[in-house]
């Protein structure tokens, strides 16, 4: 059983890791002077997309919530509609907290507010994807000891990597090297999608090895 | 012995203090100076050389010039003369430059790019040292051989009019003088015009030599409001305006006088792009420097370019041109084209006394001198010179004779280029030993805090102290004797000078025994923690403690902070790096604070499993304490929730909103003060509101500030103490409404602007008064035991006492910063603190954190110009050197040292636990020492990193001031804790 799980969240890892790595070649093709860091607003709204269309693909597929049982199609849509708004409220809680870590006002708007969805992405999307509009279950998860299946595990993994990519992606800014890369928020998307991938990487990875040690209320 | 571990780490802090203090003297070494002599004129001049026969030219040359006015233009960079502003704006000396009978270089100044070390440097033409920067704030008269001591030692009468900086540093070198003083900043006009008008009296008077002004104007616009202001193309007009004038009265005076004049235009330090100076950016380091004399002729058509010389060659220029002796510590060289005009024989002459004097300097400060490649080549050209000279005096063919004077000529310009750049050199030269004795003290200092932490952090919060062991006493006497072994040796084969050899034998002695004493300590706490270690080990599984999000958080930025000196970037913008700490730690406060309120019960479902997995095991008697001990750890782990539920509804949003409500205020303030450099010219709140046209907006923000800073400070002091602090909020509203910063609503007009003596002097009164109260409490609470409530309210009467000092000092626009401190405290106490029960270490690195961040926004930097030194003038008539110094350090470091108040206050009314004191002090010690420690190696291995001088020299100093506060409030809270174990 937990192998299984862990071979299939390492092959919706691989496809997520690809679907960024489509993000930057593919629009090459179609658009002139595509590049990540000239044209850089353009390829953080085909990322999230990207990653976006990935997950939610995925999570139909895959089902990784065994326990959902079904429901009337009403309920879906509301909980589709929630998930929408409350993906909305992330991508505006983020932009707030940017600005509030000095991320300026009223300059860049547009740049911090695309960054802020595309960390929504990565963070939000797959979260709403698997523990759904319930932000009781998010702490849960987010706290220690709170995790209770192998996705979980991998959710919080990624999640927090891509947090500390961001964060970590702040560093560069002040020093006087003058690349183009060090201008906000070039610097930090790029930390927020290494940190994605590394964590896509990782948690795979480190679940397997730390399979025997590994016990889930529920399982 | 057994020690509190407060009292421990306040001696140890007290320790690396002095530790600190070898390391700097070692690494600011003392200028080149040459000490055989400060009197002047007790050596004769060196005659002229020769070879076989003897040259009856054995005195100094007469002047070249028979007056000289030095036009000193305060941050004059060189493209406001050389660039596109100096043809639109200074016509008159972009004529003069390009054709008019001039010299034009430009002047390199060497860092720090402040105004008196660069007066010291075109004067002496020696190079200032770094901690002249820091006596800039004292400025005391300048004893070194200089143009002006010489001139005036010829008989010459000199004349000045400008900045004071130069009549505290030539007392009584001045026939007349007029001093305007750069106290105001904002005022750009009075300043020039106090210069201006004297010069048309002066100018036909003509009865003096040396006419110096110093213009401050342009420096002011530029600390206002940069260098593309508007303003500065007016000022630049106004300058030329006066060159031309000054100019034209010294060309209709010449026809009388046989001697041509020189005019002198120069800047003393340039200006940077967001109008500041004190670094070493090319925008400050390049200055004009022009000569003009008709003296210097030019055909038409021939097109100089400013040539890139030394600010110190100016010195040595003066003098040739006034018939004075070089001054003896001046390592600049002769600006040539000044004498180009000269016959062959004086230019040679010259050259050679200007090379003969350099000789000298680097014959007293290197010791193996007669290696130096400029040594040798100044052989050459005096052997070279004095074959010329017999030649000359044969009366041999003169195209022969020109040749070879042309030859020996560029054999003294080489020399001199070389002696000059190697003497330049000396000045960055570092005393090693002193350094490395400084540094093993507080690293020694270091590691015996590291070592000591488990038995710290206890809760009996005490250590052993091992004095007199025998073993180790061996091993003090073997340390002490090898290291004395070292000190002879080194100190009697050094050739260069030394600090620590030139202390007496018995300072030196008590250093050796202090380093040996604490090598002894730090050997027996590694053994104990070896010891420890073993016994730890075997209980490890259970002892494993629960680390806390925040934990790592607080562990990791530290370490990355460190890290983080080791850029010149990072330190530059070292702001940046709080500010990010601190927005971290509140959301990692909020992410704690949500848990706890949302999944409380979850804990408590843990705990009482852990309990009966506990309870259950087979071996309680051997269990029982581990099991305490984990339960203890699971209480911890999940502190928060029984209070939290119990919390009202009220309380509890505050508790949810309060870590966003400080990260909004965070916000706020970054946007008051732009600090650092990348970003230092972005627009800030700051400067707008000190901008003189929003002057009520500044009053009623001020007043408000004042207002709540009572409120906020008023519920916890005694009756007396609240009266006073509402009166002295009022007197600081007075004196900055007497000394022009803020308005009163019924006086509109602000015509007399005083220096607010009385004002300041009577809040000083009640600052006085409320820590005389404070600490009248806290003996009381000392003799009466068991009064803890009067303890409470001494020590915040001390708070409020320092806060209330702060409002003074501060300035008007940065009263919102002290405003938001103590609102951020407050809130936390109440809100973050008390409720979720952190411990005394987490609390004491999140004050210290703040205390951090709060520093600069008051507007502070790693960098000395942003230290605020009218600060040391508030209520003081005329400079007092310990006190100025006093207010100007407290007014820099005012929310740190407020913040660690706050943390004794808020520590000491938490009663929880007895040793909670003596726990943040530690903490504190440590969280401090770490980064120093840590810089004083990274300094040492940067050393001759290009930024050395401007970026890491002083925040070197930064680094050994807040020791030195820290270990001041380090006494304090052993103080503190001393009277809490004995109530
Ligand atoms: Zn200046
Ligand atoms: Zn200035």
């Amino acid at each position: 059983m937990k192998d299984t799980d862990i071979k299939r969240l390492l092959y919706t890892h691989l496809l997520c890791i690809f679907s960024i790595i489509l993000s930057i070649f593919i629009p090459s093709l179609f658009l002139e002077n595509f590049s990540i860091l000239e044209t850089h607003l353009t390829w953080l709204c085909i990322c999230s997309v990207c990653v976006t269309a990935v997950n939610l693909v995925l999570y139909l597929v895959v089902k990784p919530n065994a326990s959902s049982r079904r429901s009337s199609l009403s309920y879906k849509v509301t909980r589709f509609l929630k998930c929408c708004i409350y993906f909305l409220m992330s991508c505006f809680s983020f932009h707030i907290i940017f600005v509030l870590y000095g991320a300026p006002l009223i300059e860049l708007v547009l740049e911090t507010f695309l960054f802020a969805v595309t960390l929504s992405t990565f963070t939000t999307v797959p979260c709403l994807c698997l523990l759904g509009p319930n932000i009781k279950a998010w702490l849960r998860v987010f706290s220690r000891n709170g995790v209770t299946s192998v996705w979980e595990n991998s959710l919080q993994i990624t999640t927090i990597s891509s947090f500390v990519g961001t964060w970590l992606g702040a560093f560069p800014i002040p020093l006087d090297w003058e690349r183009p890369w060090q201008v906000w928020p070039i610097s930090c998307t790029l930390g927020a999608t290494f940190g994605y991938v590394a964590g896509l990487v990782i948690s795979p990875l480190w679940i397997y090895w730390n399979r025997k040690q590994l016990t889930y209320k529920n399982n | 012995m057994r020690l509190g571990s407060g009292t421990f780490a306040a001696c140890c802090v007290v320790v690396e203090v002095l530790g600190v203090v070898l390391f700097l003297r070692g690494f600011f070494p003392a200028p080149v100076r040459s000490f055989s002599g400060t009197k002047h004129q007790a050596e004769p001049p060196a005659p002229e050389p020769s070879a076989g026969s003897t040259s009856n030219w054995t005195k100094l040359p007469p002047p070249l010039f028979s007056k000289v006015v030095i036009m000193l233009i305060d941050a004059l960079r060189d493209d406001f003369v050389f660039g596109s502003k100096g043809v639109k704006f200074m016509p008159y000396t972009t004529y003069l430059v390009e054709k008019g009978a001039s010299h034009s270089f430009v002047a390199e100044a060497k860092p720090p790019t402040v105004t008196m070390p660069r007066i010291k440097a075109l004067m002496t033409g020696s190079l200032p040292g770094f901690i002249d920067v820091v006596r800039n704030l004292n400025s005391p008269a300048l004893l070194e051989d200089n143009v002006i001591a010489q001139a005036k030692a010829a008989g010459k009468r000199i004349i000045f009019y400008g900045d004071e900086t130069w009549m505290k540093l030539f007392p009584k070198h001045f026939v007349e003088y007029d001093g305007t003083t750069s106290y105001f900043v904002s005022d750009y006009t009075e300043v020039d015009e106090n210069v201006t008008r004297h010069l048309d009296k002066a100018l036909k008077r003509g009865d003096w030599d040396v006419l110096i002004l110093h213009y401050l104007g342009l420096d002011h616009i530029g600390h206002v409001s940069g260098p593309s202001s508007p303003l500065i193309g007016r000022k630049l007009s106004e300058m030329d305006s006066i060159l031309m004038k000054i100019h034209t009265s010294l060309l209709s005076e010449e026809r009388e006088t046989l001697l041509p004049n020189l005019l002198v235009l120069c800047g003393d330090h340039g200006m940077s792009e967001t109008g500041s100076h004190g670094a070493s950016s090319m925008e400050e380091v390049n200055t004009p420097l022009i000569l003009i004399s008709s003296a210097f002729e030019r055909k038409p058509g021939d097109v100089r370019r400013p040539e890139h010389v030394q600010q110190t060659d100016l010195a040595a220029t003066l003098a040739i041109g006034l018939g004075l002796p070089i001054p003896k510590n001046s390592v600049g060289s002769l600006l040539f084209p000044a004498i180009e005009g000269k016959p062959m024989r004086e230019q040679l002459r010259f050259l050679h006394l200007n090379t003969v004097q350099l000789a000298k300097l680097l014959q007293e400060t290197v010791p193996s001198y007669k290696k130096e490649p400029g040594f040798e080549q100044f052989k050459i050209s005096e052997r070279l010179h004095g074959n010329w000279i017999r030649l000359y005096l044969e009366e041999n063919n003169s195209e022969v004779l020109f040749n070879l004077g042309t030859k020996v000529r560029k054999q003294y310009l080489d020399a001199l280029k070389t002696l000059s750049l190697s003497l330049s050199r000396q000045v960055a030269q570092y005393d090693v030993y002193s350094m490395v004795v400084g540094t093993i003290v507080v690293l020694e200092v270091l590691t015996l805090l590291l070592l000591s932490i488990p038995q710290a952090l206890s809760n009996k919060a005490e250590l052993e102290v091992p004095l007199l062991s025998p073993v180790f006493s061996l091993l003090f006497y073997l340390t002490f004797l090898v290291l004395s072994a070292i000190h002879v040796i080194v100190c009697t084969s050094a050739e260069s000078s030394c600090y620590f050899c030139s202390l007496s034998w018995l300072t030196a002695g008590g250093v050796m025994m202090l380093i040996s004493a604490l090598l002894c300590a730090v050997v027996s706490a590694l053994t104990k923690v070896f010891v420890d270690g073993k016994l730890l080990s075997k209980n490890a599984a259970h002892s494993n403690a629960q680390w806390s999000e925040l934990d790592l958080l607080i562990l990791l930025g530290t370490v990355g902070h460190v890290l983080s000196l080791g850029a010149s970037s990072f330190i530059e913008e070292e702001h940046q790096t709080w500010y990010f700490l601190v927005s971290t730690l509140c959301l990692a406060l909020c992410h704690d604070i949500y848990r706890n309120c949302l999944l409380g019960d979850d804990c408590e479902l843990q705990r009482s499993l852990h309990m009966e997995e506990c309870f259950g095991s087979a071996t309680p008697a051997l269990q029982d304490k581990n099991a305490g001990s984990a339960v203890l750890e699971l209480n911890r782990g999940c502190k928060g929730p029984p209070s939290l539920d119990a919390l009202r509804g009220f309380e509890k949003w505050m508790v949810l909103a309060s870590p966003w409500v400080i990260l909004i205020c965070c916000r706020l303030l970054r946007s008051l003060n732009q600090t650092g450099v990348q970003w230092a010219h972005r627009p800030d709140l700051g400067l707008w509101l000190a901008s003189s046209d929003h002057k009520t907006a500044l009053s009623v923000l001020a007043a408000l500030s004042l207002v709540v800073i009572f409120t906020l400070v008023q519920r916890r002091c005694s009756l007396a103490s609240k009266v006073a602090m509402a009166l002295g909020l009022l007197g600081v509203y007075c004196y900055r409404a007497a000394i022009g910063n803020v308005l009163f609503p019924w006086q509109q007009d602000n015509k007399d602007i005083s220096k607010g003596i009385i004002e300041a002097r009577f809040v000083y009164v009640f600052v006085l008064g409320i820590l005389f109260t404070g600490t009248k409490d806290l003996l009381k609470s000392q003799v009466i035991a068991a009064d803890f409530t009067v303890k409470t309210v001494g020590l915040w009467e001390i708070y409020s006492g320092l806060v209330l000092l702060a409002a003074l000092l501060s300035r008007p626009h940065n009263l919102p910063v002290l405003v938001l401190s103590l609102l951020i405290q407050t809130l936390m106490a109440k809100f973050v603190w008390k409720p979720l029960r952190h411990d005394a270490a987490e609390i004491t690195v999140m004050h210290y954190w703040f205390g951090q961040a709060f520093f600069y926004f008051q507007g502070n930097s790693n960098n000395i110009a942003t230290v605020d030194i009218s600060a040391g003038f508030v209520g003081l008539d005329a400079y007092v050197e310990i006190p100025a110094m006093f207010l100007t350090a407290f007014a820099t470091y005012a929310e740190p040292v407020l913040w660690a108040s706050h943390l004794v206050s808020f520590l000491s009314s938490e009663a929880s636990s007895g040793s909670a004191l003596s726990h943040a002090c530690f903490c504190y010690a440590l969280i401090r020492s770490f980064p120093v420690s840590a810089y004083i190696i990274l300094v040492t291995s940067l050393r001759y990193h290009l930024f050395i001088w401007s970026v890491f020299s002083p925040k070197l100093l930064y680094e050994g001031m807040h020791l030195l506060i820290t270990a001041a409030v380090c006494v304090f809270f052993t103080a503190m804790d001393q009277t809490n174990t004995k109530s």
